[in-house]
Order: C-alpha cells, then structure tokens, then sequence
C-alpha cells in the first residue's frame, strides 16, 4: 500500500468516525460541521477535475455550485407549494425526490458550463482565469437581479427534500447520504483520471501540440473536462443548499470560487483526497480560529500566504510525498 | 426619453468608464510588465478611499485627503510588492491567485479592525459641489465632470510617461525582454516596484474619487475589480490603450443598459414585466459583450504590448 493510498484511507476514516463521534457526545452541531467538509470536499473535487488534471485555473466554479444549488431549492420551493415549475409550453412539475434534484443539479450545471466553458476555453491561462471569473459574476447578478426566487435575500427551503428509506431531516443520516455521494464522486473522479479521456486531459495540460500531434483536439478534451467538472459541483451545490436550507446568491459570489481554490491547493492540487483533505482543514480552520477571534479571516488569509509560498504540494503533499507521475 | 437625460447617462458611463480605466490602467501594466495577475487591486482601491475618508473627516480637507490617499495607497503597494508580490513572479498564475487571494483576505480584515464595519462617507470639495447646465437642458455635478477630466489627465499623463520619459522606455523594455534589461545593467526589482506602486497609486486614486459618490466600505473593491478585468480581457492584457477603450466601452454599456434595456423589454412587455427581464438583462450586459468580443478577437481589441 503506498503512502498515499494509507493517508487516503486513513481521511475518508477519520471523516466518516467524525459524525459519530459528534453523536455519541450528543453535538448536533459537530455533525453539520462534517457534514460541511463532506460537502465542500465534494464542490471542490469537481474543481479538481478542471484545475488538477486537466490545469484549467477555473475562478468560477460558484457559478456551478450555486447552480446546483438553486435547483435544489426552486424544486424543494415548487414541491413545498405543489406548484409545477412551469406550466407553459409544457408543464414541468417539481418534485422533491433528492435523486431527481442531484440529477436536474448537474444537468442544469453542466447546461450552464457548455456556453462559459466553449468562450472562456478559446483563451488560456490569465485570460481564462479572468472570463471564467466574469461569467460566474454574470451568473450572480443575474441571480440578485431576478426577484422571483428571492433575489438578493436567498431562498429558505421549508423542508429538505426526501430520499424514500431515510429520514433526511436527522444530521446523521444527511451526513451519510453526503458522504456516499462525496465516495462516488471521487469514485468517478479516479476512473475518469485513469481513462483514456483523463490521460487526454493530463496531456492536454503537458503539452498540448503534442496531444493534437496524436489525433486528439486539446479543446474537445478541455470542454468536457469543464463541463464535466461543473456537473460534479453542481451536485455539491445540491447537497449545500440541502445542508444549510437556504441557498443566496453568496454560493455563486467570486469569493466562494475562490475558496473552491482555496480547497483543491490547501489539500494538493490533482490529488485525489487533496480537496477533501483541503475541505477538512479549511472547515476546521474557520472553526477553531472563528472561536477564537471574530477576526478569523486575517489569518486565515496569513495561513494561506504561508502556504503559497513556503508549503508548495498542499496538505496531502506534505503527508504522502509528490506523486509518483506528475 | 429626453436627450437632457440621454446626455447625463453617457456621461455617467463616461465618469464610470474613467473610473474603470484608473483600476484596469495599473492590473494591465503589472501583468504586462511582470506577468503577474493580481487579485489584491481591489484591495488598493479600498485603502485609497479608505485614506482619503480618514484623513478628509480628520482635517476637513478633501485635498489633503487625495494626498493621503495616494501616499497610502502607494505605500501599502510598495509594501506588499517588497514582501509577497515580489516572490511570486516566477510562479505560475494558480500560485498569484491563491496568494493575491489571501491579500484580499488580510486587507479587508485588517480594514475592519482599524475603521469599523460601519460605512465613512465622504463629501465632494466645496468648489466642485455644484452643478452645471448641459445644452439641451438639465443639470450635471461639477464633481462627476472632474472625475471625467481627471481621468483623461491620467491617461494623457501615463502616455507621455511610457511613451516619452526614460522611466517608460525602461517598462516597455521590461514588457519585451526582462532579462536583457537587466543585463543592460537596470536595476529591475525597483523597477518591478515602482510599476507595482504606480499601479496602486492610480487605483488608490480612483478609489478616493469614487468615495464621495459612494459610501466607503470594507468590500467596495471586488466588484470594480471584476469589472476591471472584464475591462483588460476586451481591451487586451498588457495594453494600456485596450484599458482605456474597453473601460469606457463597459463604463457607457453598462450605465446605458440600465437606463435603456428597461424601457426597451418595458415596450414588448409592458412595463412590469420589461422593467424585472431588462433589469435582468442589463445586469448580465457588460458580459454578453465581452463574450461577443472574445468570440472575434479572443486576445482582445489592442493585442500586443503597449
């Protein structure tokens, strides 16, 4: 078992004992706290698709996330009233069936990253960084400037919606329904990495004449690495308007894309657990400074200035070594 | 609609576009000069207006106030220049996004602590208060038409210092070869600070400007720091003329797009329904032409250096 594979392990353990923990001391409040990492671990691994493999410096993945969670919401809101969505030209009622919404979630998200992604794709590094954070802007004013669904006041989900065979409304089980969905979304992150569209990707990002040189075009590989990206995020979103019943325009603010970020280099850029391990850190950080001092984001800011620029490879880089293919 | 009105709306984009060129102006010679793309603009533009309010309600002056806020927003760049930006131009763009990130994290908190979360507001100068005749009818305030006129000194004034002075030759060469300048015997980590404080100084400007239109906040820089990029990515990265263009595209496009897209959706749709989807659309309008923009000219309108 190599080194990583040992700290990989021992992570997903330790997040899954959390909750557990949490509950056996009778702290409701723990288990959302896990829940939170779960969640963020999962939005920033969809990033990690983007940034890690495929170099893509995406600074607009709140757009997705904030998709994802919108469509949780609207759809818990239009169930909660028993209203369909729309009614004309057909008529789409809502549901409030949780496998329904995730699906409708990264849909919607990766509907969203098909235009941004075809523009912003066009350019490359600093140019991408700034179109991907306009875009995601766009998506957020947009989302202030439309009153229907709450505008800049956000929108309350009355309910979580429901999985039949678990009660949805119990931390515990949400933590567990998260959890899986984080398990299968690195799942499907690493059989991605090892397929033939991921080592694509990671070659896109070597050497792209290269890659076009064999037969592959670099840009095809890169939109459906972004789109596929959002759609993972997008799901996130789902689950984080779930988590916190209530979902505003701040899940799609430049501030959230940046703490995406933040999570896929805290924990070690295109590492497998680098976003959940990045997830963990950042979730224990707000919480353990945020007791301390109301002043918590200085530090925070000085920690992350710290690793920039003396802690190069992020958390699991620290703890398991570079990896063994770049 | 009355031209009265029309004339007072593009002025306001005008003033909003000037105001757009000051910020865009120091990202777009920092990254051209040094390649670095930085997200702690903002943040410079806070601590201007920030100075310019503190110093303006300690001495009652307004000028004494633009004075600080130059002088702060200078130092505070040289500062961060000397200390962080300076390690990170070698490193790729992730690394200046989280760093310049955690910049922004560090000024808005420390901001917090040293004024409070309550807004400062400060009032325009006694001479330029009033307000002018526009032909047509309708009135202006003296003090939207001096940030106008500043603005274009500014642009007029960073034209003849790239174009003509030995500091400027000094950062075109910068911008084409880094190594040969320094072979040449040109010190260049002061020159890499004094582009990064001139940067600063203009946004700090802009900044003390823009306080006496709106309150001074902790935050007030991010969304001008947006706009300011989707300024450099029309105008060209790199180009101070694109800078100049693309601020004053997206400064007239977006106000008139407030003003007119209502209207405008208001006459299909009526006026309920054409104020919400106009609204909507003109919210979203300075991107939808960047996109456009981008689909033609991917590297933007001015490519190439300055």
């Amino acid at each position: 078992m190599s080194r990583e594979l040992l700290l990989n392990t021992v992570l997903a353990l330790l997040l899954l004992a959390l909750p557990f923990g949490a509950f056996a001391l009778d702290e409701p409040f723990y288990i959302d706290l896990a829940t939170r990492m779960v969640v963020l671990g999962l939005a920033a691994t969809g990033l990690n698709l983007a940034l890690g493999v495929g170099g893509l410096v995406s600074f607009g993945h709140a757009a997705f996330f904030g998709v994802g969670g919108y469509v949780a919401g609207v759809m818990a809101t239009h169930a909660f009233n028993a209203e369909p969505i729309f009614a004309a030209p057909f008529t789409l009622s809502a549901t409030d069936l949780m496998p329904v919404i995730w699906i409708a979630a990264m849909g919607l998200a990766a509907l969203v990253a098909l235009p941004i992604g075809a523009i912003s794709l066009r350019t490359s590094g600093v140019y991408f960084i700034m179109i991907t954070l306009a875009f995601a802007q766009m998506v957020y004013y947009f989302a202030i400037s439309w009153p229907a669904y709450g505008g800049e006041d956000g929108l309350a989900l009355s309910v979580r919606n429901a999985l039949p065979g678990f009660d949805t409304a119990d931390s515990l089980t949400f933590f567990l329904i998260c959890y899986a969905m984080l398990m299968a979304g690195l799942a499907a992150f690493t059989i991605l990495r090892n397929s033939r569209f991921g080592t694509a990707l990671e070659a896109a990002r070597q050497n792209e004449i290269r890659l076009a040189a064999v037969g592959v075009a670099p840009f095809r590989v890169r939109r459906a690495a972004f789109v596929l990206s959002a759609a993972l995020t997008g799901l996130a979103g789902a689950l984080y308007a779930e988590l916190n019943k209530f979902v505003s325009p701040s899940m799609l603010s430049w501030h959230m894309s940046g703490i995406l970020i933040v999570l896929v280099i805290l924990g070690g850029v295109g590492r497998l657990f680098g976003p959940v391990a990045g997830a963990m850190l950042y979730v224990f950080l707000e919480f353990v400074l945020g007791g301390l001092t109301e002043r918590w984001q200085l530090f925070l800011g000085l920690i992350l200035l710290g690793v920039v620029l003396f802690a190069r490879g992020g958390l699991v880089g620290l703890l398991a070594g570079k990896p063994r293919h770049g | 609609m009355s031209s009265a009105l029309l004339v007072e709306q593009i002025l306001n984009g005008l003033q909003f576009g000037v105001m757009l060129f000051l910020m865009a102006a120091g990202l777009t010679l920092v990254f051209g000069v040094m390649g670095l793309i930085n997200l702690a603009h903002g943040s410079l533009y806070m601590i201007g207006a920030f100075a310019c309010a503190a110093v303006a309600a300690a001495t009652g002056s307004f000028w004494l106030g633009l004075v600080a806020s130059l002088a702060a927003a200078a130092a505070a760049g040289t500062l961060v220049e000397v200390l962080v930006i300076r390690r990170l131009y070698g490193r790729d763009h992730l690394d200046q996004v989280l760093a310049t990130f955690a910049l922004i994290l560090i000024f808005s908190e420390a901001t917090r602590w040293l004024f409070g979360s309550v807004p400062l507001y400060l009032n325009a100068p006694p001479i330029l208060s009033g307000s002018i005749a526009l032909p047509g009818g309708g009135q202006y305030p003296v003090y939207r038409l001096a940030i106008i006129l500043v603005g274009i000194a500014v642009a007029l004034g960073l034209w003849l210092l790239i174009s003509k002075t030995r500091l400027g030759m000094r950062i075109r060469a910068g911008e084409n070869d880094r190594e040969m300048i320094g072979a040449l015997g040109i010190d260049i980590n002061r020159l890499y600070t004094i582009v990064f404080a001139l940067g600063a100084a203009l946004a700090g400007l802009a900044g003390a400007m823009i306080g006496a239109l709106q309150s001074v906040r902790v935050g007030m820089g991010e969304p001008v720091l947006i706009l300011a990029f989707v300024v450099i990515v029309i105008g060209g990265i790199g180009s101070i003329e694109g800078a100049l263009v693309g601020a004053l595209i997206v400064g007239v496009v977006d106000t008139l797009g407030r003003i007119l897209l209502p209207q405008l959706f208001g006459a299909v749709l009526g006026p309920a329904q054409g104020a919400l989807v106009g609204g909507a659309v003109a919210a979203m309008l300075i991107y939808v032409v960047m996109a456009l923009v981008l689909a033609f000219k991917p590297r933007g309108l001015f490519t190439g250096s300055a």
